[in-house]
This record gives structure tokens, C-alpha cells and sequence, in this order.
């Protein structure tokens, strides 16, 4: 069965104390390893994936659309990043 | 006798209190459930603090979506008083009846203390009770308690009287202009995220400067309310 992929991520101008956190561990695993990358910054997202019973077609992935806009993301501190269709 | 619906939600904690509060202004308190469609004739309805769902997927966002909802959207539309507390505003601002949205508390910890407030708006309908510049004290306790809209939304509700409350001496979550309760701007809905319904009853209050645990704010939040009623 086809799976929709939606993916949703807090709008920049939001903090994410949890990105924040994480940053700051990379931060202190950088500072023990001689040769890590640097990262400045770590956002942390939402991915849903949807299983479909049937056929993924425009209108299926309209009310997708409509239900991550309504639902999945609450658009005043988050934005609807990415709708796929994976297999 | 005038009545208050108060809704319990899958994970709500504050119903028992919430009605509580209302018995004690003198009003009968009647007890919602979220996946009826009726509010059963009821004058004013509040949705009380919890954890709906567990907070899963985001505060409130669930309990949002719940049956009963159609009705209380339908019912803040014709401009019977709303009152959302803590969870309860989460849902309010979910659903759209209430500007802006909750994130993690900016230092990530779940927080419990008695929360100085400051009245900036006291002619909603769950504010008349009190004078713009009162300081109150009501406890607050949250985790996804932090205030925020952009800053057009931001410039548009301060600009429109719709900041009902702001914390005072301490900013407990990072929300944005230490906002802790705003409104629609009608005025008969209003969320906050400290918890009016646990400061109702001597000895089982805050503790206040007289004496312990004697704190009563919360109980103004429940005459405006009937003094709203009364005179719309």
C-alpha cells in the first residue's frame, strides 16, 4: 500500500529548545572528538507517514494537503515542509 | 441559577475543579463530555487544564478536533463566554478561537509556582470582575506554556486590548511580551495558562503575603463571567 510522506518543521523565527539542546550535546561530542564537523545549528522536525488504502491520486493528495494545513502542523509556529508519495 | 459547562476532555485533570470554582460563585456547574455534540443549554463553558491525548502530536491539538468543539466554536461565535485554562487554551488557540500558539517551555522543563499576574484587560467577559492594573497571584504549571505569534499578530492583538493577562516578575516560559492570557476580540473568549480554578478557597490557595495558602484571585474570574451573563 502507498504510504504519503508529510513532513513538518517549526517556521524558523520559532526557538526549538529541543534543537537548541541537541546542538549543544554535538557541540560538547565535537569538543571530545579530535576530527567531528562542526554544527552551528539543529531544528527538529515532525514526519508523518500516512498509509493509503488504495491509489494515490490529485484528490488523495489534496486532503492530504488540507489535513497537515488543518492538523498535522499548526501553521502559526510550524510550516507544512515536503508531501510525497513513497513506493 | 446560571449555568457553566465544563468539559472533560480524554486526560483532562482540572474538570473537578473548574466546577468546583463555579459552585462556589453561586452557579451550577455542568459536567461536558467531548464527544457529545451538545453543550446542554448551558450560559458559559470552560475547558479546563490537563494533558488531552497526552499532548501528543502538540498540546491541545487533538482535543481541538473533538465532537463538542463544533458546538463551542458555534457558541463563541453568537458570544457566549469561553474560558480556556491552560490545556484549555492550548485547545482555544488550536481551534483557531484564539490568536497566536503554544511551544515547549523555552528552558524545556515542566514548571509549578505561584505566578504573579497583571491584568491589562479587565472588560472581557471573565475579566469585569477586576480593574485594569490589578496584580493577582494564581498558580501556574505547564510545560508547553510558552506564548507565541509573529510579530504582526503580535502588534495587531496588543494594539486590539486582546492581551487579558501578562506575567509579572518573572517571564515562567519564555512567552513572548510575557503574555499569559489574550482573547478574541469580542471578548467573550478567553485562554490563560495559570490556573484561576486553584485559587477559589482559603487554605487551599496560594500562599499570599497575610497568610499561607489564602489566596482567592481565581474567583473573579467566575463573578465576571455571571456579571457578563447578566447583563448581556
Amino acid at each position: 500500500m502507498p504510504i504519503i510522506v508529510v513532513e513538518v518543521m517549526p517556521k524558523a523565527e520559532i526557538l526549538d529548545p529541543q534543537g537548541k539542546a541537541v546542538a549543544g550535546a554535538l557541540a560538547r561530542l565535537g569538543a571530545a572528538s579530535s576530527n567531528a564537523a562542526q554544527f552551528s545549528a539543529v531544528r527538529i522536525g515532525k514526519r508523518f507517514e500516512l498509509t493509503v488504502d488504495g491509489a494515490v491520486d490529485d484528490a488523495v493528495l489534496a486532503e492530504v494537503r488540507e489535513i497537515a494545513e488543518d492538523m498535522l502542523a499548526n501553521t502559526v509556529i510550524e510550516d507544512v515542509v515536503s508531501i510525497t508519495v513513497a513506493e | 441559577m446560571t449555568k457553566i459547562g465544563v468539559i472533560t476532555f480524554p486526560g483532562s485533570l482540572d474538570d473537578r475543579d473548574a466546577q468546583r470554582a463555579i459552585r462556589l460563585v453561586g452557579a451550577e456547574p455542568v459536567a461536558l463530555w467531548h464527544g457529545d455534540h451538545s453543550l446542554d443549554g448551558v450560559d458559559a463553558v470552560v475547558l479546563p487544564g490537563g494533558f488531552s491525548y497526552g499532548d501528543y502530536l502538540r498540546a491541545g491539538a487533538i482535543a481541538s478536533h473533538a465532537p463538542i468543539m463544533t458546538e463551542v466554536i458555534e457558541a463563541a461565535g453568537r458570544g457566549v463566554p469561553v474560558l480556556g485554562i491552560c490545556n484549555g487554551f492550548q485547545m482555544l488557540s488550536e481551534a483557531r478561537l484564539l490568536p497566536g500558539a503554544h511551544t515547549r517551555n523555552a528552558h524545556q522543563q515542566f514548571i509549578r509556582r505561584d505566578q504573579k499576574l497583571r491584568v491589562e484587560n479587565a472588560s472581557t467577559a471573565w475579566t469585569n470582575a477586576f480593574t485594569a492594573g490589578d496584580e493577582i497571584v494564581i498558580p501556574l504549571k505547564n510545560a508547553d506554556g510558552r506564548f507565541v505569534a509573529d510579530d504582526a499578530e503580535i502588534q495587531r492583538i496588543e494594539g486590539n486590548g486582546q492581551v487579558v493577562f501578562r506575567y509579572v516578575d518573572v517571564n515562567p516560559n519564555g512567552s513572548m511580551n510575557d503574555i499569559a492570557g489574550v482573547s478574541n476580540e469580542r471578548g467573550n473568549v478567553v485562554g490563560l495558562m495559570p490556573h484561576p480554578e486553584h485559587a477559589t478557597e482559603p487554605g487551599f490557595g496560594p500562599d499570599m503575603p497575610d497568610a499561607m495558602r489564602s489566596g482567592t484571585d481565581g474567583l473573579r474570574f467566575f463573578t465576571s463571567a455571571l456579571a457578563a451573563l447578566l447583563s448581556a
